[in-house]
């Protein structure tokens, strides 16, 4: 059940309704770019998975990393990553986040400790670890959060992450947003035990997992873990439960799914359901004001990637080795 | 000046960066309390620790891809495979990522790491422990490959390689780990890198080597001296980006080439390198550039001094090449 917010929790809902709902104003333009030819190669849309990133981002330091999947978007906005540089990269421009050379599954951000997208499925997860271990090694109090899709768990990079992150005690939470499809193929016929989480028995590891209906409990339940990393060092694989309401990216019809089946979840829209108990607390003019104030920083954004510049054909080899090309 | 071999010079160099730099660490296969299946890291986890001199379980994927994420945020791992043969399970790690972490991050990443391992044969070790892969790498752009033939390159270049930007991959010939010894000077020296050597000079055609196989090439051009044949011949050092100015420079001497290499000849290091002489210096050939190399088949077991470029097969090219 959703919970009615309490008051000292409304500001943070608030907050964080603002984040998801910028987030999922900024991938609706994504998609009608896309549409329009604007945007190329593929596009996954995190629309219906918001209230994951923005909750569990909401639960770490700004100095904490966060490093993700294609999906991308989502995490890399929660991390503090301005619109314009997201949609500058996906529009392939010269101001975008990776000077428009990756596109959408490529956001980097130094400054906000987003260590980027990755297009192999399950490739980042070991990397995540590399990144946690340094923090380790360190001293520096940081917290990794590495997310996934279910997907992932069937690949061997996963279990070498999880591993080696349980053998050396690393402060990081590997949090996998199970949105019950991986590309096509539903959860029952691609996994032989559904929860994932028990993944973490294997390697004596601490475990979670529930649904991410309701933001603020997303950043709770992630908080737990984050505590277990920063305190203890111990890494924990939490579940996540969740729904895209779109197709794996912008090429898949989705046809896998009946349309009553995606009418339901849609009943069920973490946003929403943020803004509805928001509204009922703080009145519909207030929600409608902040729209408002995202619906003009969204389309801000898409007229600063439409004009932006393409990057020149001159940042292609200092940008692959450094110095001199090698012929 | 102290006398070393391959081992002990590798040993030397990773033992120097780590006490200048505390951002370096080593992880790898029973790198740490073992010391390394060939001895390479002995010594290295009682001076620095467990924490600098990190023994994996089996995992390469999981030892790439976490070196990897050590780099991204202050780190400067060295990771060993413990046999080139066993890098293919992070081969996925190393070319979709690592290669090309600098490029698709805008700059923001570089991702700086020298991955070590053990390459070539004639330890009779079949397919599994023999092969050379260096063209299955330097096809990827974004990847560096070096390989020292000898303890005074190999620490320097080990230094170079660490302190070079770009990622790079070390391959350590393991035919001649211990049978190479040389002096080595004590404390810091770097070899550059991209910088080919030209071992023994000659003026009637070029052979272009690197690896166990440089020796070789030295046995099969001292042999055709003996027939008047004066051999120019190149250690390349760096596989890539190589020293084509080096070559060019040679090529345009002696009018004759041959390329000899352990891994397959069939879209090897060679078949690059003869491109790379066609387009630059073509008019200056005598004679068609020429490779020897080992076979377009599985690494043998048995068969493996047939497979190996040894000069018994380099000599009568030589020969072929300087007579044309």
């Amino acid at each position: 059940m959703f919970r009615a917010p309490m008051s000292e929790d409304q500001d943070e809902l608030l907050r964080l309704y603002g984040q998801m709902q910028r987030i999922r104003r900024v991938e609706e333009e994504c998609a009608r770019a896309y549409a329009q030819g604007k945007i190329g190669g593929f596009l996954h849309l995190y629309i219906g998975q918001e209230s994951v990133g923005v909750g569990a981002i909401a639960a770490l330091r700004p100095d904490d990393y966060v490093i993700g999947t294609y999906r991308d978007h989502g995490l890399a906005m929660a991390k503090g990553m301005p619109a314009r540089a997201v949609l500058a990269e996906l529009f392939g421009k010269a101001t975008g986040c990776s000077q428009g050379l990756g596109g959408s599954m490529h956001l980097f951000d130094a400054e906000h400790h987003m260590l980027g997208g990755y297009g192999i499925v399950g490739g980042h997860i070991p990397l995540a670890a590399g990144v946690a271990y340094a923090s380790k090694y360190q001293g520096n109090g940081r917290v990794t959060l590495c997310f996934f899709g279910e997907g992932s768990v069937t690949i061997g990079s996963f279990h070498e992450a999880l591993s080696l992150a349980a053998l050396w005690k690393l402060p990081i939470v590997f949090i996998c947003e199970n949105n019950e499809y991986s590309m096509g193929t539903p959860l029952a016929r691609s996994l032989s035990l559904e929860d994932v989480s028990q993944k973490a028995l294997g390697y004596a590891m601490a475990r979670d997992r529930f649904f991410a209906r309701d933001v603020l409990e997303v950043k709770a339940r992630i908080g737990e873990a984050v505590t277990r990393a920063r305190e203890e060092s111990e890494p924990t694989l939490v579940e996540v439960r969740t729904y895209r309401f779109r197709g794996h990216s912008m090429s898949d019809p989705g046809k896998y799914r009946t349309p009553e089946e995606i009418e339901a979840q849609k009943k069920l829209d973490p946003l929403q359901k943020a803004r509805d108990a928001l509204v009922a607390v703080l009145g519909e003019e207030k929600l409608a004001a902040l729209d408002a104030e995202i619906e003009a920083e969204t389309a801000d954004a898409v007229k600063h990637a439409e004009e932006a510049p393409e990057p020149s054909p001159d940042i292609l080899e200092p940008t692959t080795y450094v110095g001199e090309f090698a012929r | 000046m102290p006398q070393m071999n391959m081992v002990q010079a590798i040993n030397d160099a990773l033992r120097l960066e780590m006490k200048r730099d505390d951002r370096v660490v080593v992880l790898g296969e029973d790198v740490g309390k073992v010391g390394g299946v060939f001895r390479v890291t002995a010594g290295l986890y009682d001076e620095f620790g467990e924490d600098r001199v990190i023994d994996t379980p089996l995992s390469e994927g999981g030892i790439i891809g976490t070196a990897i994420g050590m780099a991204l945020y202050g780190l400067l791992p060295i990771p060993e495979i413990q046999f080139g043969d066993f890098i293919f399970p992070a081969y996925d790690q190393i070319v979709s990522e690592l290669a090309k972490f600098r490029y698709r991050s805008g700059g923001e990443y570089p991702s700086k790491l020298v991955i070590r391992t053990p390459v070539g044969g004639g330890i009779r070790g079949g397919h599994y422990h023999s092969q050379s892969p260096e063209s299955q790498f330097i096809h990827v752009a974004g990847l560096k490959v070096v390989c020292p033939t000898n303890p005074y390159d190999a620490k320097g270049l080990l230094l170079a390689s660490i302190r070079d930007p770009d990622p790079v991959l070390f391959f350590e010939p393991k035919r001649i780990y211990r049978a190479a010894k040389g002096e080595v000077p004590e404390g810091d020296y770097t070899v550059p890198l991209s910088k080919a050597a030209v071992v023994r000079p000659g003026k009637h055609l070029t052979v272009v080597t690197w690896g166990a196989m440089l020796y070789e090439a030295l046995d099969a051009a001292n042999q055709a001296a003996q027939k008047g044949i004066e051999a120019e011949v190149i250690d390349l050092r760096t596989l890539w980006p190589l020293d084509i100015d080096t070559i060019v420079e040679s090529v345009k001497k002696t009018g004759r080439v041959v390329v000899v290499h352990e891994a397959p000849k069939t879209c090897g290091l060679g078949s690059e390198v003869v491109a790379l002489i066609n387009e630059k210096c073509f008019l200056h050939l005598e004679a068609p550039p020429a490779r020897v190399c080992g076979f377009d088949t599985p690494f043998p077991y048995t068969l493996e001094m047939e497979y190996l470029p040894l000069a018994h097969r380099i000599l009568p090219q030589l020969v072929t090449t300087a007579q044309f």
